[in-house]
């Protein structure tokens, strides 16, 4: 089928398209080498010129999508998007994502946690959508907002909300706390605080992963990265860099922007001249596309194609999701900027909710079988604040462990012997 | 654990007949320090390699004196003279002695490659080994530092090549706090075993902003390691000790320096990242220096010691951590110190220096540290405000000179 996707018109605040049925799952993804069929759908079109570029490279919107499925309700299953098995996957990943925010909420007001939290409520579509499309293998970077990214890669709740509480049981061992998620074991290359400093490591990622296959040769050296960050880091030169290394290298990398339209106070269009992220690709001569991050079908089959294409060495795609953060920027926010009427209107694009009724409607699922997931996902975080409640605290040897990966850079000391070799080195008094 | 010393052979002996513009280089050596469950080799400067577990000895280290053609040591086996290179060569060599031995090290830097480094450090590598081994970037240095970090802890060991270390001022973000504090914020979970290099220090009129000695801006990052290479020995065996680091490693090398020639062993050898190196024992004074203010000193030394003066000289070589064993030993010998340094007087490496001597050997000291740097300005480009910036040999004759005269009456070549 050709391509349904078509350029779309500028974005006006307030103006979002609501949840459009996504048509043609089938359809061919905008990178590819088909030309770009444009239709015109109303008269406020961006002029095609904009598009016509080299044919590989294009910027596209998949979230206005005009033609619309028939109307009746009965679809046949070769329609549908997701099988049974998945969408429950997807349903259950986002569950878990709300409910360990939302007791991230709790804990933190109850004086379990300190310091600045940022939850992810609202934007579970863009974690979930990406991230089950992955390998263990495959890597994720994420920013401060990164509990859920870490949760859907597979990092046992248990340890991230450990590490929360600043117990040594955390996947960072209560060294990195809530902006820091890091696991060797399933690929989450952090968790950073400054915004954008993550970007050039996924980028780095992706490089160990085309070095592996072109001077280590090993031929099945396809892992992708995965870098998320916002729309505040879009105007932040590290994003710009990066974009054109991993364009001309070619790299494996997939760079995801959950655009939530605020960086804390500032409103996207206050700080960024041309507020389409997603046409800032082509600029880099990578795909740009725009999707809709409230819906997860939308955002995964757009991730499908994303992260193929880099799997393939096609190198890499830039995709705008657009969503929205429900609480603010982080819990020490008191969110009094944002409009009522804006945080209303994405209250009823829930992700969570849109998935349950597309599955209800498919007949994919039934309330029951919602609920019972709803309720394990409940007993996994009392399970996991039970279990950071009754976690040590890091004893006083951690103190001095993970500073060098070789504690011989704490040098010599006076008296001859390297710092790391005196007893106290272990029991974390030393004088380094 | 990284095994972080290699020798080949048992008993290659390290060559005891090298030249270096006629003054002779001597070696510090330590004693195999581990207890841990690799067992390492330790190459010693008389040339026996000592191997397996820690012994808390040192054997008395060979006199010589500056400009004078040495006698060899009691090398127990001659070896072969070795060969004579230039400093740029000889970093060139351990890398791709390195890249040789390991397939995970690559070079990452702007015009690394094709072109071969801006000062030839990488000259034909990229001809040998590919493009995507020796890679060329945009200049983005913040960018492909942090590229480096990523690739680091996923599996590489990159090298990264400041092509002025000023510059590396643009990927500060990414050296404080991803390539200093990862390994511990991720809990010990990645490791980023990377090296970032480069020419930095004081050229030839040069200008303000291609004349910084930066070394002094990243003292205070946690996590990483800092050496500074001389001469064309101790810049092989930095290099190739950096790049089998498992810690974050800067290596500063000076702009006047790559032309510098000396004969350094064939045998493969590789050099410990925190000690410092004796360069010249003596009785009177210790001098503690490192870069290219190594030659300055020891040019110094010659008036000096025509002079009659008996000055120790140690090329600190570790600027963090010091190796505050051997400065050590030299401060309770001499009792006075003087610091010879080319980064900035205030927050440079001899304040630094000077405060951990004082807080390690206070009572141990018969006079205040003198620290001769250069001053706090920018380096302008004229010659002559360049040749007032920095520390000259005369102001080196002078504060030693000084020690020995009475208050009243020392010139205050420093402070």
């Amino acid at each position: 089928m050709a391509s349904a996707f078509y350029t779309i018109n500028t974005i006006q605040p307030g103006h979002r398209t609501a949840n459009k049925t996504f048509n043609n799952p089938n359809s061919p993804f905008l990178g590819s080498s088909r030309k770009l069929r444009l239709v015109p759908f109303s008269n406020t079109i961006q002029s095609a010129a904009s598009v016509r570029r080299q044919s590989t490279i294009v910027a596209v919107s998949s979230s206005d999508v005009v033609k619309k499925k028939k109307t009746n309700s009965s679809f046949s299953h070769s329609d549908l998007l997701i099988t049974r098995e998945e969408g429950l996957e997807l349903f259950e990943d986002m569950v878990l994502g709300r409910g360990f925010e939302d007791m991230c909420a709790q804990m933190y007001y109850r004086g379990k946690m300190f310091g600045f939290v940022h939850l992810y409520n609202g934007q579970e579509a863009v974690s979930t959508g990406f991230i089950k499309l992955l390998t263990k293998e495959d890597s994720v970077v994420s920013t401060y907002r990164d509990h859920v990214h870490a949760l859907s890669k597979g990092v046992p709740a248990r340890q991230v909300m450990s590490e929360l509480f600043g117990k040594t049981t955390g996947c960072c061992r209560g060294q990195g706390g809530s902006m820091h998620m890091f696991s060797k074991e399933f690929n989450v290359l952090g968790g950073f605080a400054f915004i954008g400093e993550g970007i050039p490591v996924a980028t780095g990622a992706a490089f160990t992963s085309k070095y592996r296959r072109e001077v280590l040769k090993e031929a099945d050296s396809d892992h992708v990265t995965l870098a998320f960050f916002g729309d505040g880091t879009c105007n932040n030169g590290q994003f710009f860099e990066c974009l054109n290394m991993a364009a001309l290298w070619k790299l494996p990398i997939v760079f995801v922007v959950e655009n939530n339209l605020w960086a804390i106070g500032m409103s996207h269009l206050r700080a960024t001249s041309d507020p389409e992220i997603w046409k800032k690709g082509p600029a880099f001569g990578m795909p740009g596309v725009h999707v809709d991050g409230m819906d997860v079908l939308k955002v995964r089959e757009v991730a499908k194609e994303a992260i193929g294409r880099a799997r393939r060495g096609e190198g890499p795609t830039l995709i705008e999701c657009e969503t929205y953060r429900f609480r603010g920027h982080s819990l020490a926010d008191p969110d009094e900027l944002r409009d009522p009427v804006e945080k209303s209107h994405y209250a009823t694009r829930d992700p969570i909710t849109a998935l349950k009724k597309y599955m209800f409607e498919h007949n994919l699922a039934k309330e029951d079988e919602f609920k019972a997931i709803e309720k394990k996902i409940e007993e996994m975080m009392e399970d996991a604040v039970e279990f950071a409640d009754a976690s040590p605290l890091p004893p006083r040897p951690q103190l001095l462990e993970n500073v060098f990966a070789d504690p011989k850079g704490f040098g010599i000391g006076p008296d001859g012997r390297y710092r790391c070799e005196d007893p106290k080195f272990t029991q974390g008094t030393a004088h380094v | 654990m990284a095994e972080v010393f290699q020798a080949i052979g048992a008993a290659t002996a390290l060559s005891s007949t090298n030249v270096f513009n006629s003054k002779r280089v001597l070696f510090s050596y330590r004693r195999s320090v581990s207890e841990r469950k690799t067992s390492v080799c330790t190459l010693r400067s008389d040339g026996s390699l000592f191997s397996g577990l820690s012994s808390r000895g040192r054997k008395a280290e060979p006199l010589t004196a500056v400009a004078t053609k040495t006698e060899s040591s009691t090398a127990s086996v001659a070896s072969k003279p070795g060969h004579e290179l230039l400093l740029y060569e000889a970093l060139r060599e351990g890398l791709e002695e390195e890249m040789e031995k390991d397939p995970t090290v690559c070079v990452i830097g702007e015009d690394v490659g094709h072109y071969g480094g801006s000062y030839k450090v990488t000259k034909g590598l990229a001809k040998k080994y590919g493009d995507l081994r020796v890679l060329d970037t945009p200049i983005a240095e913040n960018s492909f530092t942090g590229m480096a970090i990523g690739a680091a802890m996923t599996g590489l060991r990159p090298i990264i090549e400041g092509m002025n270390m000023g510059f590396l001022l643009l990927a500060f973000n990414q050296i404080s706090n991803n390539c200093g504090m990862l390994h511990y914020t991720s809990g010990g979970q990645f490791t980023i075993p990377a090296v970032i290099r480069g020419p930095g220090g004081v050229g030839r009129q040069l200008g303000p902003e291609h004349s910084q000695c930066l070394e002094s801006y990243f003292l205070a990052i946690p996590g990483i390691q800092m050496v500074a290479c001389s001469t064309p020995y101790n810049a092989k065996g930095l290099m190739k000790a950096a790049i089998r680091s498992e810690n974050p490693v800067i290596l500063f090398e000076h702009v006047l320096l790559y032309n510098l020639k000396e004969r350094i062993p064939d045998e493969e050898y590789v050099l410990n990242l925190e000690e410092a190196e004796m360069v010249r024992p003596g009785k009177q004074v210790t001098i503690l220096t490192y870069s290219r203010m190594r030659h300055s000193v020891l040019l110094a030394a010659k008036t000096l010691v025509n002079k009659g003066y008996d000055p120790e000289i140690i090329d600190i070589r570790s600027l963090k951590p010091f190796d505050l064993y051997t400065i050590g030993n030299s401060v309770k010998k001499t009792r006075r110190v003087l610091i010879v340094e080319e980064c900035m007087q205030t927050g440079g490496i001899g304040a630094s220096l000077a405060a951990a001597i004082y807080k390690n050997f206070f009572y141990e000291l018969d006079d205040a540290i003198v620290c001769l740097s250069s001053k706090d300005v920018p380096t302008g480009y004229a010659g002559s405000l360049e040749e007032w910036t920095l520390v000259q040999e005369a102001d080196i004759v002078t504060a030693v000179e000084d020690f020995f005269k009475p208050k009243e009456l020392r010139r205050n070549s420093g402070s």
